[in-house]
């Protein structure tokens, strides 16, 4: 194939994959018009999960830092937002920008200690991190209300003095945020810092070799993260208006991170359908099988590994990353 | 500081007696990572069958010290068939790397603790001492649980063997031999195979046993599995991975953390942790008694 053929494919795949996305986004805005509250408000949920799957796996699938401890960035800006819906404000967008300044400022607190190791040495460290953020939840009890978690959140607004009752609005602001930070991350991971984040992730020892400063890489990825995934505590507690220190517990660190890894890391559209899948089906199973939901999940854990060793981006039959290389200069 | 000492001797102890316990919950899960390279995240779940294993066996009400020995030796042979079970369920992902098989060992946790809620609920159960360690004693004019004495006893006795085994004898220069070149192991022909699934096995033994142990002091409850395997984590991580004298010290610190530390600043119990933690890793980045080499290649030695 010549050069200009190439140019020409590849411009012509970019187009068919942006109708696709926009395709998508359609129908995720069309849904309230055709969905009660229920449904909607559990999409709501699965919208503020898959955010935080996708920015596990900036860090899990195109850093290589697998982190079991994500879910206390998300509780962060769960407890920021219903802090300041409850005490200050109701109004979303405030709730969000502090929601993302708390969990950055939190992954940039307990991340530099993560961030010098790797493997499952990081793996150990960010679950102990995780441990210790979730039993602070739940002894601090004059800030977060202790294992009752905080109750009370008002309706959140996005114009002044008109809150957002009806769940499509919710869904629709919800959404909105959704697209813009899920674009953000897309960006992120095709600019030369996302390649130098693939360039850790395949051979660390090389890229300090030619001179990047990998402790400082990770870093930043890692603050990156822990404000995307306080974000998306932020958009949770929108919809659910309450937060508890369940809601970063290891459980929801561990199926965030079976997301990422049942919708394949490194795509960043598979770890967002693996969460809704996750999601589906700890709701509505643990539901049939009366609280044995850990069973499930555990038996998820084990079937994903034998069975999905790339995820659902696997299942297509590309190789992820080394399309990812093919779409560079 | 004599008064201090004297005011805080029950503390102490105490948490002399809960980082013994700790360690031997630690040097397995630090023993099994350092040869095998696998984060077994099931050690918890272990744990606490051994502890329900206690509560089955001796019960709340106490039972003789026949059947204390008799819950160990449940525990024993339940822990070394868990750990065989994983060891060879781990091996054929070897290839795959970290994630997995911590992810696979992270199911095994799950399903294992909701059995057991499922088989015994939801209640906080307590196990009784054995017969002949359940009165208290006078150390120093204080009275104290004889069975925590115990617990130091056997605490300071098991470190001493393990110590022994994996440092100085034959078998432990096999399985060190193994760690560093397992191709090499293989030529003078020792089945590395089986040094492994041992390593393995002999770890989840002592997370078993170490709940039998654990029984009469922490009881049996659902949740208590987390909170032991990250108190491990945390010991491995600044003892040092792979290293018995570093579980040893570890422990002995996140105890004292864990439990005078609480009775003395009780509102920042979780900053501890983590502030210790944070210290230690910044001090010594490979952890009290880890090699550099060790850290900066962690996935090199497998």
């Amino acid at each position: 194939m010549t050069g200009a053929a190439r140019t020409a494919a590849r411009g012509l795949a970019a187009r068919r994959g942006a109708a696709f996305r926009l395709t998508v986004v359609l129908l995720l805005v069309a849904l309230p018009l055709f969905l009660g509250p229920y449904p909607i408000s559990a999409l709501s949920r699965i919208l503020a999960f898959a955010l935080l799957a996708a920015s596990l796996d900036l860090l899990t699938g195109y850093t290589g830092l697998a982190s079991l401890g994500h879910a206390a960035y998300f509780g962060v800006g769960a407890y920021t937002a219903a802090l300041i819906g409850i005490h200050l404000t109701p109004n979303a967008p405030v709730q969000l920008l502090a929601a993302l300044a708390a969990g950055g400022i939190a992954a940039g607190l307990t991340g530099w200690v993560a961030v010098r190791t790797h493997g499952t040495f990081f793996l150990m460290l960010t679950l102990a991190v995780g441990e210790i953020v979730h039993q602070l939840a739940d002894s601090w009890t004059s800030l977060t209300g202790g294992s009752n978690g905080l109750v009370g959140m008002p309706p959140i607004t996005v114009l002044p003095g008109r809150p957002l009752v009806l769940a499509g609005f919710v869904y629709w602001y919800i959404l909105a945020i959704f697209v813009l930070c899920y674009a953000v991350l897309r960006r992120i991971t095709a600019s030369p810092f996302g390649r130098t984040m693939r360039g850790v992730r395949d051979n660390e020892a090389r890229m300090r070799a030619v001179g990047y400063d990998t402790a400082r890489v990770k870093y930043v990825v890692y603050c990156i993260a822990g404000a995307v995934a306080g974000a998306a505590g932020s958009l949770w507690v929108a919809q659910t208006r309450f937060v508890s220190p369940a809601d970063l517990s290891f459980e929801i660190a561990a199926l965030v991170l079976l997301a990422v890894v049942i919708g394949g890391s490194g795509s960043l559209w598979g770890p967002c359908l693996g969460a809704a899948l996750v999601l589906l089906v700890n709701d509505t199973l643990s539901s049939y099988v009366a609280g044995r939901g850990p069973l499930l999940l555990g038996l998820a854990f084990v079937a994903a590994v034998y069975l999905l060793p790339r995820g659902f981006a696997g299942l297509r039959g590309v190789r992820v990353h080394v399309r990812t290389r093919e779409t560079g200069p | 500081m004599i008064a201090w000492l004297d005011a805080n001797l029950v503390s102490i102890l105490n948490g002399v007696a809960f980082g013994l316990l700790l360690f031997t919950l630690a040097v397995g899960l630090s023993l099994i990572f350092g040869m095998m390279d696998v984060l077994n995240l099931s050690h918890g779940a272990l744990y606490l069958v051994g502890a329900y294993a206690a509560y089955r066996v001796v019960g709340e009400a106490g039972g003789s010290l026949g059947a204390f020995l008799l819950a160990l030796g449940v525990a024993g042979v339940l822990g070394l068939a868990a750990g065989a079970l994983l060891a060879g369920i781990t091996q054929p992902l070897a290839r795959r790397g970290h994630l997995h098989q911590a992810l696979l060992t992270l199911g095994v946790a799950l399903v294992v603790a909701d059995l057991l809620s499922a088989l015994f609920g939801d209640e906080v159960h307590s196990v009784a001492a054995p017969a002949g360690l359940r009165g208290s004693v006078r150390v120093l004019g204080h009275g104290y649980p004889a069975y925590r004495l115990f617990v130091i006893g056997v605490g300071l006795v098991l470190a001493a063997l393990v110590y022994l085994l994996v440092e100085r004898s034959r078998a432990g220069a096999v399985i060190r031999a193994t760690v560093a070149d397992r191709d090499m192991v293989q030529a003078i022909g020792v089945d590395t195979r089986k040094v492994l699934v041992g390593v393995f096995a002999f770890g989840t033994l002592l997370a078993t046993c170490g709940g039998v142990l654990g029984g009469p002091i922490l009881g049996a409850q659902p949740g208590l599995d987390d909170t032991v395997l990250i108190l491990g984590l945390v010991i491995v991580v600044i003892g040092g991975l792979g290293s018995v004298k570093g579980a040893f010290f570890g422990a002995l610190l996140i105890g004292q953390i864990q439990v005078l530390g609480v009775t003395l600043l009780p509102e920042y119990a979780s900053f501890l942790l983590f502030g210790t933690m944070a210290l230690i890793l910044t001090l010594r980045p490979a952890g009290l008694a880890g090699t550099a080499a060790r850290t900066a290649a962690p996935g090199s030695s497998g």
